[in-house]
C-alpha cells in the first residue's frame, strides 16, 4: 500500500482520469444517479477537473478550466487527502467527503444542490479508485 | 448456507415490544418500547433521526441480559411512537426540557428503580445534561459518542426541503459516520432507519443538538460519586470526535473515558460484535458497583 504522503499530484490527476472507466464498470452506480445532470468540477485544489454528468454517468472529464464552460458546484481538495481518501481502509477523519471539509482538507463550493441531491452517489464515485489506488500510484 | 436458513426458520427473537402510555408535558403520549432481561434496569436512548432498532443486538445478548433489564424506547415521532395526538404538523423541535422530561416521564411510568441510562449520539449528551441536574435518580450513566459540544460540519436545512429526498440526504450525511471495517449488512441496517425516518424528524432532533443543548461550562458539575459516568466514543466519528469526549470529559472528576477503535457514531448498530467488546466491561463494572451497594446495604 502506497503511504499517502508519498503521492503526487500527478498521481492524484492520474487515478482521477480512472473514475469515468470505473464508473461505467459499476451500473448499480449509474442507476443511483439516474437522475442527475451537472456540470461540476471535482478533484485536487488549483488543478480541478471539469466533470460533465449525465443521467449519472460522467461523459467528460476534462482537465480545468474550459474555456467558458459555467459549473454548478465545486468539491477540491488536497492531492495527500485524496490519496488518504483512496486508502483501502482510510484513517479515521480522511475516509468521508465531508469529513475532509470539516478538517479543512476539501473545499465545497457553489450550488451545493446536486451535491446535496444526489450525495451517496458522490460519495461513492468519488470512492472508486480505492479498489485499485494503490496499482495506479505505483 | 441453505441449511443454516432452514435451521433459523421459525426463530423467535426474545426480545418483547409492547406500548407505555406515558404524561409527558400534561400529554399522554403512546410510547413504544422493547426489552429483554432481568435485573438492573438499562434505559437505551437511540441517536438523532433513528429508533430503537438500533439497541436489537444489545436487546438479544444471552450475556448481557441475565443481569440487566435492557430497555429500549423510540422518543416520540420516531419509529413506533406517533407524534402526540396535538401536533398539527408544526416543526418539530426536540430541547433539552423536552428531552431530559421525556426520558424521566418514561422511567417513571415502568416504575424503574434507579435505572442506568445508555444514550448514543443526542443520547449521549442528554445523558451529560442527567448527569449534571438528576444524578440521583440514577444508578450510572453512559455517554456514546458524547460530548459538551462538536463544531456543526453541514447546513441542517438540506435535511428536509421538499426539493431533495429527506430519507436519501439524511442516510447519505450519516453514512460518513460509519467506520469502514462495519460490516455492509450493518451500515446498511443502520442508514435504513434514517431513510425511513419522519419528514423534518432528524433536523428536529439536531434542534437540540445544535441550538439549545450546549453543555460548555456546564459537565463541570457533574458529580461522579453520585453517579458513575461512562463516555465512549468511536474513532471513526468525526461528528462527536474522540477529542471532544476526552475534552468534555478532562473537565469531570472521576468520569472514565473510551476510545473505541474500529468504531463510528453508531457503536451499537454498525458493528455489534465490536460494540460489545468495549460496552462488556463497563457493564461488568455496572454490575460489580451494584453487588458492592447491596453488600453494603445487608452489611
Amino acid at each position: 500500500m502506497i503511504s499517502a504522503s508519498d503521492v503526487t499530484e500527478s498521481t492524484v490527476a492520474k487515478t482521477f482520469a480512472t473514475i469515468p472507466a470505473l464508473l461505467e464498470q459499476t451500473p448499480a452506480l449509474i442507476v443511483r444517479g439516474r437522475f442527475l445532470d451537472c456540470e461540476c468540477l471535482l478533484g485536487p485544489v488549483g488543478e480541478p477537473f471539469h466533470a460533465s454528468i449525465s443521467a449519472g454517468r460522467i461523459v467528460d472529464l476534462a482537465r480545468a478550466p474550459v474555456l467558458m464552460r459555467s459549473w454548478q458546484f465545486s468539491y477540491c481538495a488536497s492531492p495527500a487527502a485524496w490519496a488518504e481518501y483512496w486508502q483501502a481502509t482510510p484513517r479515521p477523519g480522511w475516509h468521508d467527503l465531508l469529513a475532509l471539509t470539516k478538517r479543512n482538507e476539501a473545499v465545497l463550493e457553489g450550488d451545493l444542490h446536486p451535491f446535496m441531491a444526489h450525495l451517496q452517489y458522490f460519495k461513492d464515485v468519488l470512492a472508486l479508485p480505492r479498489q485499485h489506488f494503490a496499482r495506479v500510484s505505483t | 448456507m441453505t441449511g443454516h436458513i432452514a435451521d433459523m426458520t421459525g426463530h423467535i427473537e426474545p426480545m418483547i415490544g409492547r406500548y407505555v402510555h406515558v404524561d409527558i408535558g400534561g400529554e399522554m403520549h403512546r410510547i413504544y418500547f422493547e426489552e429483554n432481561g432481568v435485573g438492573i434496569p438499562l434505559v437505551c436512548l437511540h441517536t438523532a433521526g433513528s429508533d430503537g432498532r438500533q439497541w436489537r443486538h444489545l436487546l438479544a445478548d444471552e450475556e448481557f441480559t441475565k443481569n440487566f433489564r435492557i430497555i429500549a424506547f423510540d422518543l416520540p415521532w420516531h419509529g413506533k411512537s406517533n407524534p402526540p395526538p396535538s401536533w398539527n404538523g408544526d416543526e418539530y423541535q426536540l430541547t433539552t426540557a423536552r428531552y431530559t422530561e421525556t426520558i424521566r416521564a418514561f422511567c417513571k411510568a415502568l416504575k424503574l428503580d434507579k435505572p442506568v441510562v445508555m444514550g448514543c449520539s443526542i443520547g449521549g449528551r442528554i445523558v451529560l445534561n442527567l448527569a449534571i441536574d438528576h444524578a440521583a435518580e440514577f444508578r450510572a450513566l453512559i455517554g456514546l459518542e458524547a460530548a459538551d459540544f462538536q463544531a456543526p460540519w453541514y447546513d441542517t436545512t438540506w435535511l428536509n426541503r421538499p426539493d431533495i429526498h429527506g430519507g436519501e440526504v439524511c442516510a447519505a450525511l450519516v453514512s460518513g459516520l460509519i467506520a469502514p471495517q462495519s460490516p455492509d449488512i450493518s451500515r446498511t441496517e443502520t442508514l435504513w432507519a434514517y431513510k425511513q425516518g419522519g419528514p423534518g424528524v432528524f433536523k428536529g432532533d439536531l434542534y437540540f443538538y445544535r441550538v439549545d443543548g450546549d453543555l460548555r461550562g456546564r459537565v463541570e458539575k457533574i458529580d461522579t460519586k453520585v453517579c458513575p459516568l461512562f463516555l465512549l466514543t468511536g474513532e471513526y466519528d468525526f461528528s462527536c470526535t474522540p477529542e471532544d469526549t476526552k475534552r468534555t470529559a478532562a473537565a469531570i472528576d472521576g468520569a472514565s473515558v473510551t476510545i473505541m477503535e474500529q468504531l463510528g457514531h453508531f457503536p451499537m448498530s454498525e458493528n455489534p460484535e465490536q460494540f460489545r467488546r468495549y460496552i462488556s466491561p463497563v457493564l461488568d463494572e455496572i454490575l460489580k458497583l451494584h453487588m458492592q451497594t447491596k453488600q453494603g446495604v445487608h452489611a
